[in-house]
């Protein structure tokens, strides 16, 4: 920051700290630093002090500039928090549709302001919950979905038109986006009213969430049906949400989070363009989904690294002209995967500096975990813990009340550069390998983050890594209550989807069914033949049964 | 078969549960170990995790979950090794299960659950201590 500090200003920094340097040597002689050398949690270099040296190659303007203005270093709206507080958005799905129904009433009247929804694995990997894949499964990582009956339950009494929801779904993305359009109809909402997210983003599934089920290409091709369909019909909702969350959540350092999710993104501009569609008019709908992982700065680093980065893409490589092309809009959540089954209640605290370090990155959303998610789904106790967590941090603790408010640190400023020039070396590497798509193909991004998920672990061994209450100070705790699914639940949910396959025009759903396979065969987009079929009730395996063999199967490489 | 053979485990990850982290460490760390480590990958039925231990011959099998399925999922492996005659090889287990679901994991034949805060080595050391290369 030159412009700030005069070059003679700059010599007297140099040779104060020359000075310093000599200070502390001798210090250091007697009482040495606690490490030989401190490091972010994803291991990259961290100096003792930072000084005007260290952002003296930013130009203000250029490289952090005004929040809601190109490159969005310091946020993507004019007035941020001081305009409008993040959306509240509690990740939640228990049991039955019931169950996931009565969670979202109590989160909205606690103060929740956006519905995230948690789908068990078997609407998530496409499959019924009748079928034999889904034994031992039925509504216990989140909640149970087979037919749009199950939808109407899940939305009972809560208006369409007045919250968004996101829904974390993957390669039946487009038929639970189909469910809620048909959902709103119902209640009388247009889809051109109806605002939300469908995850959608089957690149990272390949790389680290891992529920896929179609090859990589067919997969991408469903994903554009989406966004050229969105784009002129559902005006209002986000087509992907691209995710870094779960990359990390992977192993992955913060760096290959950040890198790979962009390169992913600029992969999904790049089968989109192919489909003729014009950047400017579907990217202002894409938005991104990261993890706050334990290390503040390097977490509020990354997230500003992140806009800055993207800016660049969208005006630079894609040449998009609308401004809203431009920003980078994400959902954060805290990190799971640093949350400890020892001593549960520590996990409170986690989870309180994670979103604390979401904020100050200027997040547009935010889930805070809950203290018990390390058992099991939480339990409404814990989970309005985790929603006091995030009102405790908007109302109370006054971070909101200016913009930015660690922009011109050396520190900060001089991290966000590093995280920046790094992740550009990966999104060049990936380019060379023929972009996103080849580089999973070569299982490139898998064996990167196989390979620092084991490292970490290594140095969690060793204690080079302090866990508190796991290989530091620890003790033994008692049990906490953690949620269990009633087993009536699965009966309930299996006798429902039997009701329905028997009260449903069966001729009308094998009609509908028979067009999904043309369009999928034919390349004609799929939405409108999805929204058709649920309509009619068809089940999600039903349709996915037909991608399956139209498509053919993904399996899992199994690197390790 | 020579006395030296290494013990050989297979990791596996039964269910439609995506969550491969831990699987993939706990491989690599018995591997680094000196055993001869096989990984099923993800999306595994307890019939296919039996078939590929019977035809690879393991002395082991390590069953990874963090979706709440074990308490169908690793009886029914066990179950199945069973009804194939190969109840001698040692199942084991990782990942999110609950205290209260140990007792009943274990009187079916889990034989060590090892949960989220587990060192590598602790898991080698039991392996080494309790599976041996079967004869």
């Amino acid at each position: 920051m030159t412009e700030l500090l005069k070059e003679d200003q700059l010599k007297r920094v140099e040779e104060d700290k020359k000075r310093w340097i000599e200070n502390l040597s001798k210090i250091l002689c007697e009482t040495p630093e606690r490490l030989s050398h401190f490091t972010t949690l994803s291991g990259l270099e961290i100096k003792g002090i930072y000084t005007p040296e260290d952002t003296q190659n930013i130009d203000y303007s250029r490289d952090i500039g005004f929040p809601g203005i190109h490159p969005f270093t310091r946020g993507i709206q004019p007035s941020m928090y001081r305009g409008r507080l993040w959306t509240m958005r509690m990740f939640s799905g228990l049991g039955g549709p019931e169950e996931t129904n009565e969670r979202f009433r109590y989160l909205l009247d606690h103060g929740e302001t956006g519905l995230s929804i948690a789908f068990h694995y078997p609407t998530l990997m496409g499959y019924d919950s009748d079928s034999p894949m889904a034994r031992g499964e039925i509504g216990k990582c989140g909640v149970a979905i087979d037919t749009l009956r199950d939808m109407e339950i899940l939305f009972e009494g809560i208006p369409l038109d007045k919250v968004t929801t996101s829904m974390t779904i993957n390669p039946p993305a487009s038929i639970l986006l189909a469910m809620y359009i048909v959902v709103a109809e119902k209640q009388g909402v247009n889809k051109g009213q109806i605002g939300g997210t469908i995850q959608n983003d089957m690149l990272k599934e390949f790389i680290a969430q891992k529920t896929f089920m179609l090859p990589p290409k067919p997969s991408l091709r469903i994903i554009v049906d989406t966004i050229e369909y969105c784009t002129k019909e559902v005006p209002r909702w986000n087509t992907i949400s691209i995710s870094g969350y779960h990359i990390r959540e992977a192993g992955a350092t913060a760096v290959q989070e950040l890198a790979f999710t962009l390169a992913d993104g600029i992969a999904y501009i790049e089968a989109a363009r192919e489909r003729g569609l014009d950047v400017d008019d579907f990217t202002p709908r894409l938005s991104f989904f990261f993890d706050s992982h334990i290390d503040f700065f390097e977490e509020i680093a990354k997230f500003r690294a992140a806009r800055r980065i993207w800016a660049k893409i969208m005006r630079e490589r894609f040449m998009a002209k609308n401004p809203r092309s431009w920003m980078l809009r994400f959902h954060t959540q805290t990190a799971g995967c640093s949350l400890t089954a020892q001593q549960p209640f520590n996990n409170v605290v986690r989870t309180a500096y994670e979103a604390l370090a979401a904020v100050l990155g200027g997040t547009q959303s935010l889930h805070t975990n809950s203290l018990d998610e390390t058992y099991a789904i939480p339990t409404e106790e814990a989970a309005t813990i985790a929603l006091r967590t995030q009102q405790v941090l908007a109302e109370e603790t006054g971070v909101t009340n200016t913009i930015d408010p660690l922009a011109g640190s050396y520190f900060i400023e001089a991290l966000t550069n590093q995280m920046e020039e790094h992740a550009w070396e990966y999104i060049r590497k990936i380019d060379e390998m023929g972009g996103m798509v080849a580089a999973i193909e070569l299982g490139f991004p898998q064996a990167e983050i196989a390979e620092s998920a084991y490292k970490y672990q290594k140095q969690i061994d060793s204690g080079e890594k302090v866990i508190v209450g796991v290989n530091k100070y620890a003790t033994d705790h008692p049990p906490i209550t953690i949620w269990r699914m009633k087993p009536e639940i699965e009966e309930r949910q299996l006798r429902r989807l039997r009701e329905v396959k028997q009260m449903r025009n069966n001729s009308k759903v094998k009609e509908c069914l028979y067009q999904i396979r043309k369009a999928s065969q034919d390349g004609e987009n799929l939405m409108p033949h999805l929204i058709d079929a649920v309509r009619q009730y068809a089940t999600i395996q039903e349709i996915c049964d037909v991608w399956r063999d139209v498509f053919g199967q993904y399996s899992d490489p199994g690197y390790f | 078969m020579s006395p030296e053979r290494k013990v050989r485990i297979l990791i596996a990850k039964p269910g439609l549960d995506g969550h491969d982290r831990g699987a993939k460490v706990i491989s690599r760390g018995f591997r680094d170990a000196g055993f001869e480590v096989i990984y099923t990958g993800l999306h595994q039925t307890p019939e296919q995790i039996v078939a590929a231990a019977i035809q690879e011959d393991v002395d082991g099998i390590g069953l990874s979950s963090l979706a709440g399925a074990h308490d169908y999922l690793f009886p029914k492996v066990i179950e199945l090794l069973k009804e194939r005659g190969a109840e001698d090889i040692v199942v084991f287990g990782g990942g999110i299960i609950p205290e209260e679901d140990m007792p009943a994991l274990t009187q079916c034949g889990v034989k060590a659950i090892f949960t989220p805060g587990t060192p590598i080595d602790e898991a080698v050391k039991w392996v080494r201590e309790k599976i041996k290369p079967r004869k």
